[in-house]
C-alpha cells in the first residue's frame, strides 16, 4: 500500500482514554467492590522445594471475621490443572501447591476474611509443617540429567528440547573463512506493572454464572477459568470494561482467577484477591525469560555472516505455563534484520525451583535481539572492522522485500539502511564519536551503543503448533462490531481489556476514517465476554493491525450498506452512488442525495424502501484472521510466524563513572519504522516506555536469588524500576515503510523500544569498556558489577 | 479511633482502626479511589496525596496521623464534573500517561510543584516526579505535560500579545 494522506489516521489526535485517568476516574479492578465482598491473603512456602506435611488451620479459623482456609488438596480435588502451552501432563500447575511446594513464595494456602487486614492477620496463624527437599536454581544445572527434577513424575526438568535446522548450516560453516562462538546471558527480570494483579470473582448460584473483574491481559482468559472450574464456557463472564494498570504482557492472572472463582463458589459470596507487592514479585508467576545463549557464527573476511548456530536455554521456573512459547516466537525473526543464509536453533526450556515465568513484552524476542546484536559486534571485533559497517553489509536491502528468512517467515517490508542513515544524520555521527572521545579524554569511560532490531507484530500464535504438535491452532482472530442506532449515533465494540494502549482511540479513529465522520462522535464500548466476539487480547503488538483491521473492515461493510440503500432509494446503479462525509449522492446529479439521517431512517424504519433481502437496522460485525496466517508449520519447522515487521535502530552515547561504575546517558536516538502510524502520541509513548523498560532490563532490574533459593528482590528497594532520573530524553526519528498486509500500512508498535534498548545499552557499555579490555556478555549489567569489573581491570 | 479528616475541603468524621493507612481509608471508607496502591512501602508513589499542599505517600501514613491536615486527592483537582484543570488538560494534550494507574499521583506531584514554582526547569520537573514510578511512558510525555501546563498557566490572564 502506498503512502497516502488520511483525514484522521496519522494526525496528532488526543487519546480519549486519558480524560478519565487524569481525573482519577479510571476503573481499575481494585476499585470494584460488590456487596458482601470478602478478601484473600496467602500463605506461601518459605522453601524452594519442600513436601507439605500438614497445614494447621484451627488457629486462623478461630479469628473472628475469618471465613475459610483453603489448601491445595481441596482445590485440586475440585478443579482441573491450569492450561499449559506444551503437552506436559506430569507438570500440572495449580493455584495452590499440592503436597509439594516448588519455589520459595509459592502459594500454599489461602485465607478468606472480612477484610484484607484480617486475612493477613489470620494467615500468620496458619502453621505449615514442611520437609525440605533438594532443589535446583540454575538453568544449566537443571538441564543436567543428574539434577533433582522439580516435578518427580515428569522425570527430568526438560520441558522442551528441540533443534531446528533451516538451510545448509554445516556446509555454510565449512565454507566460511571465519567463525566465532560466545556465551551470553539474559537475566531474569519482568515488566512489573505499578498495579499488581487484582481479581474479584462473584458466583451467582441462581443464574449459575461466575462474574470476574480482573486486571488481565490474557488470551482465552474466560475459557481457561471455565476449564479449570469445570464450568461451561458460558458460565464465566469476564468484564472487559475494567482498566488495567499496566501489563506489558505479564498480567495473566489465571491462577488468581481460578482461586478466587473457586472460593466464591464454595463460600457463596464475592471474593477479592489483590496481590501485595511481595505476592506479586515472588508468587505472582510473572517473571520474564532467564536465558542463556550459546552462539556460533560463520562469516567471511568482510564480516558477512553466512550461518548461525544458536542454543537458547530458558529457565522457566517451577511450572509450565505459556512461557516455553517465548522460545518459539523469535523463530519468526531468528536472523533479525540480517541476511543470514542458514540457521540452526536449539530451543531448551527447563524447570527450576524459581518463580514461574510468564509472557513479558516482546515474548522472548528482546533477549534474542540482544544475542544477535552482540554477535554482530563480536564479528566486527574479531575482524577489526567497524560495527556499523558490518551491520550495513549484513542488513537486508530495501529492494529485497518481501524477504524470506531461513525459518520460513517472509518479512513484509522495510528500508533499514534508510532508517539508519536518517538516525546518523540526526545524531551527527561523526560529532557523536568526537564527543565520546572528548569524554574519554577527561577520564570517563564512554561508549557509543547501537542496535538494529525487529519488532514482529500482528501476533499469530503459530508458535503453538510449531512447538506442540497436538495443537493445530492456525488463527488468532480479533473482532469489531458496529451498530448505528435509530438516532444515527455510531457505537463500536472492543472485546478485550486494555492496559494503556489506547484501543478506544484506535477504534474511533479507524471507523471515523472509513466513514468520514468525526472519530470523537463514535462511542466505543466493551461488552462483557459473553456478549463479545472473538478476541485474543492485546498481545504481540497486534491491536493496530488486528483490532484496527477488524474495525476497518466492519466500517467498510457499513459504508457499503449505506451506498446500497442510497442507490436503491435514488433509483441509480450502485456504482453511480458516491459516499462523502456520511452522505450518499448520485455521482451524475450531486443534488440527488440521501443524508446520513435519511439513510439511518431508511435502514431502521422504512423497510419497504430497502433493497430486497436487506436486514433492517445498521448492525455489522467483522472477525478478522491474522494476515498471512492460517498455515501449519512444515515438518522441519518452517512457518510464517507474524505478518508485519517493524524496525528500530538505536544509537546512544553513554558514560560510566570509572570509580562508581555508575552509567549515564549523554544522548539517545532511535529511528523507528512501524509503517503508517495511526496515532502519533500513542506510538511515541509506547516507544519511549519500551526504551525505559529496556534500560531497566539492561542496567537495573533483576530477580536475583541467593544460593538458598530465596528471591532477593522482594521490594522496590531491591528491584529497581527506572525513575525519571534514569531515563534520558530520547530523540525519535520516524520513517514510514507501509506494510502491504494491513489496511493502512500500519505495523505494530506495542513492544517498540524494548526490542532494541537492552542490546543498544549492552553495545554502549561494551564500547565504553573496550579500552580497558573488558567485555560484558550478561544482562543486566548493574552498577555494582560494573564498578567491580572496572576496579579489577584497573588493579591487574 | 475517631478522627476528623479534611479531604478536598470537606470534613469527614470517621471511626478507624489505628493501623488503617491513609490510603486504605481514602479508598475504602471515602471511596476516593483515585489514589492507588502500587508497592505499599513508599517507593512507587502511586498513592501520593497532598497534605497541606505537600505530596506524601498515603501508604506510609496512618489515617489517624492525617487528622488536622488539609488533604487533597486527585478528585479535588478538577474544577468541576467533566472539567479539567490546566495541568490535567496538559497531560491529555501530550498524552502524559498510558495505563493511567500512576497518573493521579503524577498530577498531584506536579500540581504541588507548579504551586510553588511557576516556571520550573526540566531538572526541577524531573526532581518533582522522581518519587513517582511510571512504567508505561518513559516519563518524556509527562515532563512535557508539566512544562506545557506551567507555560499555559503563566500565560493565564495575560494580554494575548504578551503570551
Amino acid at each position: 500500500m502506498s503512502a497516502k494522506s488520511f483525514r484522521f489516521i496519522s494526525t496528532d489526535r488526543r487519546v480519549r482514554e486519558d480524560r478519565r485517568f487524569v481525573a482519577g476516574k479510571g476503573r481499575f479492578a481494585g476499585d470494584i467492590v460488590l456487596p458482601g465482598t470478602r478478601h484473600v491473603a496467602l500463605i506461601t512456602s518459605p522453601y524452594p522445594a519442600a513436601r507439605i506435611l500438614a497445614i494447621h488451620k484451627a488457629d486462623a479459623l478461630a479469628v473472628t471475621g475469618v471465613h475459610y482456609v483453603l489448601d491445595g488438596r481441596e482445590l485440586a480435588g475440585a478443579t482441573q490443572p491450569l492450561l499449559a502451552g506444551l503437552d506436559t501432563p506430569k507438570v500440572p500447575r495449580r493455584p495452590l501447591a499440592v503436597d509439594v511446594a516448588r519455589y520459595a513464595g509459592e502459594w500454599v494456602a489461602a485465607v478468606v476474611a472480612d477484610t484484607r487486614a484480617l486475612a493477613e492477620d489470620a494467615a500468620e496463624q496458619v502453621a505449615v509443617d514442611y520437609e525440605p527437599l533438594a532443589f535446583v536454581l540454575d538453568g544449566e544445572e537443571a538441564f543436567a540429567p543428574a539434577s533433582p527434577p522439580v516435578h518427580a513424575e515428569h522425570g527430568s526438568n526438560v520441558l522442551l528440547d528441540r533443534t531446528f535446522t533451516w538451510g545448509e548450516v554445516e556446509r555454510d560453516f565449512s565454507e566460511s573463512s571465519h567463525w566465532l562462538s560466545l556465551r551470553l546471558k539474559w537475566g531474569r527480570s519482568s515488566t512489573v506493572p505499578v498495579e499488581t494483579f487484582a481479581v474479584l470473582a462473584s458466583w451467582d448460584p441462581w443464574r449459575e454464572i461466575l462474574d470476574v473483574f480482573a486486571s488481565v491481559q490474557m488470551p482465552r482468559f474466560p475459557d481457561q477459568i471455565a476449564l479449570a472450574l469445570k464450568l461451561p464456557g458460558s458460565g464465566v463472564r469476564v468484564h472487559n470494561d475494567v482498566d488495567v494498570g499496566g501489563s506489558y504482557g505479564v498480567k495473566r492472572g489465571i491462577k488468581h482467577a481460578v482461586l478466587a472463582g473457586y472460593l466464591s463458589r464454595r463460600l457463596g459470596f464475592p471474593v477479592r484477591l489483590i496481590e501485595d507487592r511481595l505476592e506479586n514479585m515472588r508468587g505472582g508467576d510473572g517473571h520474564g525469560p532467564e536465558r542463556n545463549f550459546d552462539v556460533e557464527a560463520a562469516f567471511d573476511e568482510r564480516g558477512v555472516i553466512h550461518s548461525l548456530k544458536l542454543r537458547a536455554l530458558d529457565n522457566v521456573g517451577a511450572y509450565a505455563g505459556r512461557s516455553p512459547f517465548q522460545l518459539g516466537k523469535p523463530i519468526g525473526a531468528i536472523v533479525g534484520p540480517y541476511r543470514i543464509n542458514s540457521v540452526q536453533y536449539r530451543a531448551i526450556a527447563v524447570t527450576s525451583n524459581k518463580t514461574v515465568q510468564e509472557a513479558v513484552r516482546a515474548f522472548g524476542q528482546a533477549p534474542t535481539n540482544f544475542a544477535l546484536e552482540r554477535t554482530i559486534e563480536e564479528v566486527a571485533r574479531h575482524l577489526n572492522l567497524d560495527r556499523l559497517e558490518v551491520r550495513r553489509r549484513n542488513l537486508i536491502r530495501a529492494e529485497q522485500f518481501p524477504y524470506l528468512i531461513p525459518s520460513g517467515t517472509t518479512y513484509d517490508s522495510g528500508d533499514y539502511h534508510a532508517v539508519i542513515d536518517k538516525v546518523l544524520a540526526r545524531a551527527d555521527y561523526a560529532e557523536l564519536i568526537a564527543e565520546r572521545d572528548r569524554l574519554r579524554s577527561v577520564g570517563l569511560l564512554a561508549g557509543i551503543g547501537m542496535a538494529a532490531c525487529l519488532e514482529p507484530s500482528g501476533a499469530n500464535s503459530t508458535f503453538e503448533p510449531l512447538l506442540n504438535p497436538n495443537n493445530e491452532t492456525t488463527t488468532y482472530a480479533d473482532s469489531c462490531r458496529i451498530n448505528v442506532d435509530v438516532s444515527g449515533a455510531v457505537t463500536a465494540t472492543i472485546h478485550t481489556l486494555s492496559a494503556g494502549q489506547g484501543h478506544e482511540t484506535l477504534v474511533g479513529c479507524v471507523i471515523g476514517e472509513v466513514l468520514e465522520i468525526d472519530p470523537d462522535c463514535i462511542r466505543v464500548v466493551r461488552p462483557d465476554t459473553l456478549a463479545s466476539l472473538p478476541s485474543q487480547s492485546p498481545v504481540g503488538s497486534r491491536m493496530a493491525i488486528m483490532l484496527g483491521g477488524a474495525a476497518f473492515h466492519c466500517a467498510q461493510k457499513l459504508r457499503q450498506r449505506l451506498l446500497a440503500i442510497a442507490a436503491h432509494d435514488l433509483g441509480i446503479a450502485p456504482e453511480q452512488a458516491r459516499y462523502e462525509n456520511g452522505n450518499v449522492s448520485d455521482a451524475n446529479v450531486p443534488q440527488h442525495r440521501r443524508t446520513w439521517t435519511d439513510l439511518v431512517t431508511l435502514a431502521h424504519r422504512h423497510f419497504h424502501r430497502l433493497p430486497a433481502g436487506t436486514e433492517p437496522g445498521l448492525a455489522f460485525t467483522h472477525v478478522m484472521q491474522v494476515p498471512t496466517g492460517g498455515k501449519l508449520p512444515t515438518p522441519d519447522g518452517r512457518v510464517q510466524m507474524y505478518p508485519c515487521f517493524a524496525f528500530e535502530f538505536h544509537l546512544v552515547l553513554m558514560t560510566i563513572d570509572p570509580d562508581l561504575g555508575k552509567p549515564a546517558f549523554v544522548r539517545y536516538f532511535v529511528g523507528h519504522d512501524c509503517g503508517t502510524v495511526i496515532n502519533p502520541k500513542i506510538v511515541r509513548g509506547m516507544t519511549m516506555g519500551g526504551i525505559a523498560h529496556g534500560i531497566g532490563a539492561a542496567l537495573y532490574e533483576e530477580f536475583a536469588y541467593n544460593p538458598d533459593g530465596q528471591l532477593l528482590a522482594q521490594t522496590f528497594m531491591d528491584y529497581l524500576l527506572p525513575s525519571a532520573h534514569e531515563i534520558p530524553p530520547v530523540e525519535i526519528i520516524h520513517h514510514v515503510t507501509p506494510s502491504p498486509h494491513t489496511v493502512f500500512g500500519q505495523k505494530g508498535s506495542g513492544e517498540s523500544g524494548y526490542l532494541g534498548a537492552p542490546a543498544a545499552v549492552a553495545s554502549a557499555v561494551n564500547d565504553a569498556l573496550a579500552p580497558i579490555g573488558l567485555v560484558a556478555n550478561s544482562l543486566p549489567i548493574k552498577i555494582a558489577q560494573l564498578g567491580d569489573m572496572i576496579a579489577k581491570a584497573r588493579n591487574s | 479511633m475517631r478522627i476528623d479528616l479534611s479531604v478536598n475541603g470537606e470534613l469527614h468524621a470517621l471511626d478507624v482502626e489505628p493501623r488503617t493507612s491513609l490510603l486504605d481509608c481514602l479508598r475504602e471508607r471515602l471511596l476516593l479511589t483515585g489514589a492507588h496502591a502500587g508497592c505499599e512501602h513508599g517507593v512507587c508513589g502511586a498513592c501520593t496525596v497532598l497534605l497541606d499542599g505537600t505530596p506524601v505517600r498515603s501508604c506510609l501514613m496512618f489515617a489517624v496521623q492525617a487528622d488536622g491536615y488539609a488533604i487533597t486527592t486527585i478528585e479535588g483537582i478538577a474544577p468541576g464534573p467533566g472539567e479539567l484543570s490546566p495541568l490535567q488538560d496538559a497531560f491529555c494534550e501530550t498524552h502524559g500517561m498510558q495505563c493511567g494507574y500512576c497518573t493521579p499521583a503524577m498530577i498531584l506531584a506536579a500540581h504541588a510543584l507548579l504551586i510553588r514554582n511557576a516556571a520550573p526547569t526540566r531538572e526541577e520537573i524531573i526532581e518533582a516526579i522522581s518519587g513517582n514510578i511510571c512504567r508505561c511512558t518513559g516519563y518524556a510525555q509527562i515532563v512535557e505535560a508539566i512544562a506545557l501546563a506551567a507555560e499555559r498557566m503563566r500565560g493565564l490572564n495575560q494580554p494575548a500579545s504578551q503570551t
